[in-house]
């Protein structure tokens, strides 16, 4: 998705070395997908389901 | 002492041989307070062994803090595969690339070396809507 879109950055976190960013995504299982902050992908999709899953609107609450 | 088995180090130069353009991967170190560094750029050092269309700009995540900042990077070991023209595509690894983040790394260098991305028409026409920054932070572990 970083490939094909310029307005897309994808960061991939070894979440055992990061503690903080496990606790403060609330990351319980992986993979576990984070998009701005907000929407929250669990598991491997499919990639139309990944990528519409990725671009839904974000929910009216966010996670933190 | 290496890293990689002899026989890991024949399959990733075989998918490595399908690289189009070289690929820079800018890496952020430092020295101390970073179990992780130190294995990180032996396995990138490595991987550049491999083929000559691979480079590592190491940059000293303390002395060196504008880099790091203007690829948004604010913690190490972390690694952004760059275009041979310096052309970021927008991906970070942080943290170790080893066990799945290291074909994750693999994956990523002939992304960026060939420029493209793979996906379906359809998910490239959704993609082709997105105006508006998108950060996807994808939590892995090594096993």
């Amino acid at each position: 998705m970083a490939v094909e879109s310029r307005h897309v950055t994808s960061v991939i976190v070894e979440a055992s070395e990061y503690p903080d960013l496990v606790r403060q995504y609330r990351v319980s299982g992986v993979p576990k997908t984070v998009v701005n902050d907000t929407v929250e992908i669990l598991g491997v999709q499919p990639e139309d389901s990944f990528i519409r899953a990725a671009l839904e609107p974000p929910p009216s609450s966010s996670l933190l | 002492m290496s890293v990689l088995s002899d026989a890991d180090r024949a399959r990733v130069g075989e998918l490595l041989a399908a690289m189009g353009g070289g690929v820079r991967l800018a890496f952020f170190t430092q020295t101390l307070n970073c179990e992780t560094c130190l294995p990180t750029k032996q396995i990138l050092d490595e991987l550049a062994g491999l083929t000559d269309k691979l480079s590592v700009d190491e940059h000293n995540f303390l002395l060196d803090g504008a880099s790091a900042a203007a690829y948004g990077v604010d913690r190490v070991p972390a690694v952004v595969p760059l275009g041979e023209d310096g052309r970021d595509y927008g991906i970070r690894f942080l943290g170790i690339p080893s066990g799945y983040e290291f074909m994750s790394l693999i994956d990523a260098i002939l992304l960026v070396s060939n420029g493209q991305s793979g996906l379906s028409d359809e998910s490239r026409a959704l993609l082709a809507g997105v105006l508006d920054p998108l950060t996807l932070q994808v939590f892995v572990t090594p096993t």
